[in-house]
């Protein structure tokens, strides 16, 4: 599990590559990985949606002990972002300190490095959010 | 339907046990459990675990404990549901019982954290989060923990010293409790100057790394009367809610808990008023705090009053965390909902030394898998 | 005669990541004199940036102003000498990251400090033969310096995207003309599994950089009949400030002209993405009708020389995203202790 496995990061990279999600037909739930059943209303269709790249800051924390894999990135910033839609998304928080951050700050989506694999030495990129540049 | 019983109990003390194996922790718990009740054989046995299959590479827990206990032929597998794998396998336990197949069961939990470098614990205990979804980006339990614990805050407008005694409690409970991990007292500023794990949540609001294994011995109706041992009857619920907290209408509620909470309470046919001790899952002081409130024993953003009152010590209204708890009796992840229940027997069966709750008929365990995704609720009554 | 027949940029963007380092305390660390070093400051990417990140967040900024579906795309060229994997594309990334994917060519472009003028060629080459509809060529690197070597103080992160297509009327700026000149020169190389680049110190001057420059200019201007007095902005290569400075006097050019597009004081030379970022900032200032030359240099060596023409679109859709300098202002600065762990020069 400590390793980055290629087709399962392969998968879901329209999600964590370009916020590529599905919104539920009957009752609007996001779905950021596809559903053969919404977990809110039952409802079985579904509709391809890009999430919105900007939204605000609701909560941030600094990760210190990080999980395998992650030590070479640590200190780094998770966040819980609220995006336009009204989606909430737990993102790291990148190109920013922690004491520029307030909460409430409007955040966009960025695409970086997440981590890369210790043997394989494969790449897994996906979304980070950061202050907006306005 | 037959009544549940619990007939016997077996703990090992929480530690890091660097001599002792995984299977070797499991099978001394058990077998101190049918010691305990008397007995030589069960019908089934059930394990909990959470991160054997990751620290240990070890599954087929069932088997494997069987053969250790000498017991094999029995039917024996493994439940798993997170950091309420212990719980789980009490369930299906119970459910067992309840449904007449079998007459005595032995369930257990179990996990050696000791096994793991940091790193790979902290990601072993991403498992019972969304693996593709929070666990991918780095996130870990405790900044999941945190991002709650900074909302709770700013919501209800409470001071992280207020919610960061329910340590202090469980390490006031904990002192002189043979298999605690950590048996001393701390002070609040203690709490308050260790180190952030991921801001506001500091260490001493955290468990540390464990091992350890509890076991139980539930009966029916049947084998209760046989046996000598000390007896309570045993009441479990469940209930499940979205993996990852954030995807629910409110991340500071734990609906799973509210649900498991009032179903066990209607199924023993007590109120809360009743229930004369409980055991908190406070794997941070954060879901201590959110689990006293979901489950009805304190209004949204209010629970730090009773601590601030002493209503959760021992001599309180409610007597919580008797032994330490998560915090300070420790947290061998899988193993924890066992030692929970099994500590609210040794108190129901006086059995608890100078940690006896005077006059507690009645007690509640509510252990959770991850955020609150999974929740059990049971219910120990005397038996008279 | 390379003239072209409508070739126009749809979106362009830049990116310049967040730290800073000072050439002064590159040189503390090394010992060396302040007075004269080559640049200011340098653009360093973070520990989660790489040129595939820069090359997306480049290439984001030209969709905004490209104001089209990324399934229009049929093209996604990337110009580094910094690849992430020796072996995958940065393409493909950088194609599925923005959303072009599945049916669009994808490709990575080595041609040291001008692969991402060369990756502009090719894409301009697919449009004007009608095989795309729009193509996205960058240029990004985040480029290595040996510790201690002269090449540290300059060696630095950035990218630039552009948009190109044939729809006049969704566009900023006309590609007139491009010209290339080519010699075996090995003026800087690299080798499979090494580090860092290797030079020639004061062989990478004259017969290199002035040289190559030189005569691509030369041979836009004569084949194309342009006009140096035709020309209202220049952008070259910018290994350092100076030797932009050098070659616009060679080439009779006023240094008013090359002062807008002259970033790699305070950026760095950015590799392949250097002039193109040059000609960012450039158009996030150029009036319509005005005109642009720029001329990359590539060791190795070449140098690819091209004219632009702004347009009226340009008013437009230059406020549809951030400006270059939004990003050189965004600027945190770094000791070398931090620059070497960000840019993994600390063995772990």
């Amino acid at each position: 599990m400590f390793r980055i496995k290629v087709p399962r990061f392969w998968r879901y990279r329209e999600f964590r590559y370009r916020l590529s999600a599905w919104k539920c037909i009957h009752c609007g739930e996001v779905h950021f990985f596809k559903p053969l059943v919404c977990r809110r209303c039952r409802y079985r269709e579904f509709s391809e949606v890009t999430l919105p790249y900007t939204g605000k800051l609701l909560a941030y924390t600094i990760v210190r002990s990080p999980p395998a894999g992650f030590e070479e990135y640590a200190p780094y910033i998770i966040g819980l972002i609220e995006l336009e839609d009204g989606t909430r998304i737990v993102s790291q928080l990148a190109d920013v300190d922690p004491e520029e951050l307030k909460i409430g700050m409007k955040m966009e989506a960025t695409f970086k490095r997440i981590r890369e694999d210790g043997v394989d030495k494969i790449i897994a990129y996906g979304y980070k959010f950061r202050p907006a540049i306005q | 339907m037959s009544r549940v019983y619990v007939a016997g109990v077996g703990l090992t003390k929480v530690d890091e046990h660097w001599k002792t194996s995984l299977e070797q922790l499991v099978t001394e718990a058990s077998l101190k459990a049918l010691d305990d009740a008397g007995l030589e054989s069960v019908d089934a046995i059930y394990v909990g675990s959470m991160l054997s299959e990751i620290l240990q590479e070890q599954g087929h827990l069932g088997a494997v404990l069987a053969e250790e206990l000498g017991l094999s032929g029995i039917p024996a597998m493994s439940v798993e549901a997170a950091t309420a794998s212990g719980a789980a396998s009490i369930y299906v336990g119970a459910r067992e019982i309840e449904s007449g197949r079998a007459k005595a069961v032995l369930v257990a939990g179990v996990d050696k954290m000791s096994d793991g470098m940091a790193e790979e614990v902290t990601s072993a205990l991403m498992v019972g989060e969304k693996q593709e979804y929070t666990g991918f980006i780095g996130a870990t339990f405790y900044s999941l923990n945190a991002l709650i614990y900074s909302l709770y805050m700013k919501r209800y407008d409470v001071s992280q010293e207020k919610i960061a005694l329910f340590p202090v409690l469980c390490h006031e409970h904990s002192v002189g409790v043979e298999h605690a991990q950590y048996p001393f007292k701390i002070k609040l500023e203690t709490v308050m100057n260790s180190p952030y794990i991921a801001e506001p949540l500091r260490r001493f609001e955290t468990t540390a790394i464990a091992d350890g294994a509890a076991a139980l011995i539930l009966v029916g109706e049947e084998f209760a009367s046989k046996l000598k041992s000390p007896k309570t009857e045993l009441v479990i619920e469940a209930a499940t809610d979205y993996v990852t907290p954030f995807q629910r209408e409110d991340p500071l509620w734990f609906p799973a808990l509210q649900l498991a909470t009032t179903k066990a309470l209607e199924r023993a046919k007590i109120s809360r008023n009743e229930v004369g001790i409980i055991e908190i899952f406070d794997a941070t002081s954060i879901m201590a705090v959110i689990s006293l409130e979901s489950s009805g024993f304190a209004s949204r953003g209010e629970a730090w009053r009773l601590l601030e009152n002493g209503e959760l010590s021992l001599s309180g209204s409610l007597p919580c965390n008797t032994f330490g708890g998560l915090k300070a009796r420790g947290h061998p992840a899988g193993a924890t909902g066992v030692y929970q229940v099994a500590e609210l027997h040794l108190q129901l069966t006086n059995r608890a030394k100078k940690n006896q709750v005077d006059r507690a008929i009645t007690g509640m365990a509510q252990t959770l898998g991850g955020l609150a995704s999974t929740a059990f609720v049971t219910i120990l009554k005397k038996v008279m | 005669m390379v003239k072209l027949d409508s070739i126009y940029i749809a979106g362009y963007g830049g990116y310049v990541p967040r730290y800073r380092i000072k050439a002064s305390e590159i040189a503390r660390v090394w010992g060396r004199d302040t007075v004269d070093l080559p640049v200011e400051e340098k653009a360093v990417a973070g520990v989660d940036e790489d040129t595939v990140t820069m090359a997306v967040e480049a290439a984001r900024i030209a969709l905004k102003r490209a104001e089209i579906h990324p399934s229009r795309i049929g093209a996604v060229h990337v110009g580094t000498e910094s690849k992430p994997y020796a072996v995958k594309p940065c393409g493909t990334i950088v194609a599925e990251a923005i959303g072009a994917t599945p049916k669009v060519t994808a490709a990575d472009f080595e041609f040291a400090c001008k692969a991402g003028t060369e990756a502009l060629q090719f894409v301009c080459s697919l449009v004007g033969a009608g095989r795309i509809e729009y193509g996205l060529a960058i240029g990004s690197d985040t480029a290595q310096g040996r510790p201690g070597d002269a090449l540290e103080y300059t060696a630095a992160s950035g990218a630039a995207a552009y948009i190109i297509g044939r729809d006049k009327n969704n566009s900023l700026a006309e590609i007139e003309a491009w010209a290339s000149y080519v010699t075996d020169t090995p003026d800087f190389w690299r080798r499979e599994y090494e580090r860092y680049p290797h030079h020639t110190a004061r062989f990478t001057g004259d017969p290199a950089y002035f040289h190559h420059i030189v005569n691509s200019v030369k041979r836009i201007m004569d084949e194309d009949g342009y006009n140096l007095n035709d020309i209202d902005y220049v952008v070259f290569h910018q290994p350092n400030v100076r030797f932009p400075m050098v070659v616009a006097r060679l080439l009779g050019i006023d240094l008013e002209k090359i002062k807008l597009g002259l970033i790699t004081g305070f950026v760095g030379n950015t590799y392949a993405a250097c002039s193109l970022l040059g000609l960012v900032r450039i158009l996030d200032y150029a009036k319509p009708d005005q005109r642009i030359l720029l001329a990359s240099f590539g060791s190795g060596a070449g140098s690819d020389s091209y004219i632009l023409r702004v347009l009226d679109g340009i008013e437009h859709k230059r406020n549809l995203a951030p400006t270059l300098d939004k990003f050189i202002e965004r600027k945190t600065y770094i000791d070398y202790a931090l620059y070497a762990r960000n840019r993994r020069k600390i063995y772990m």
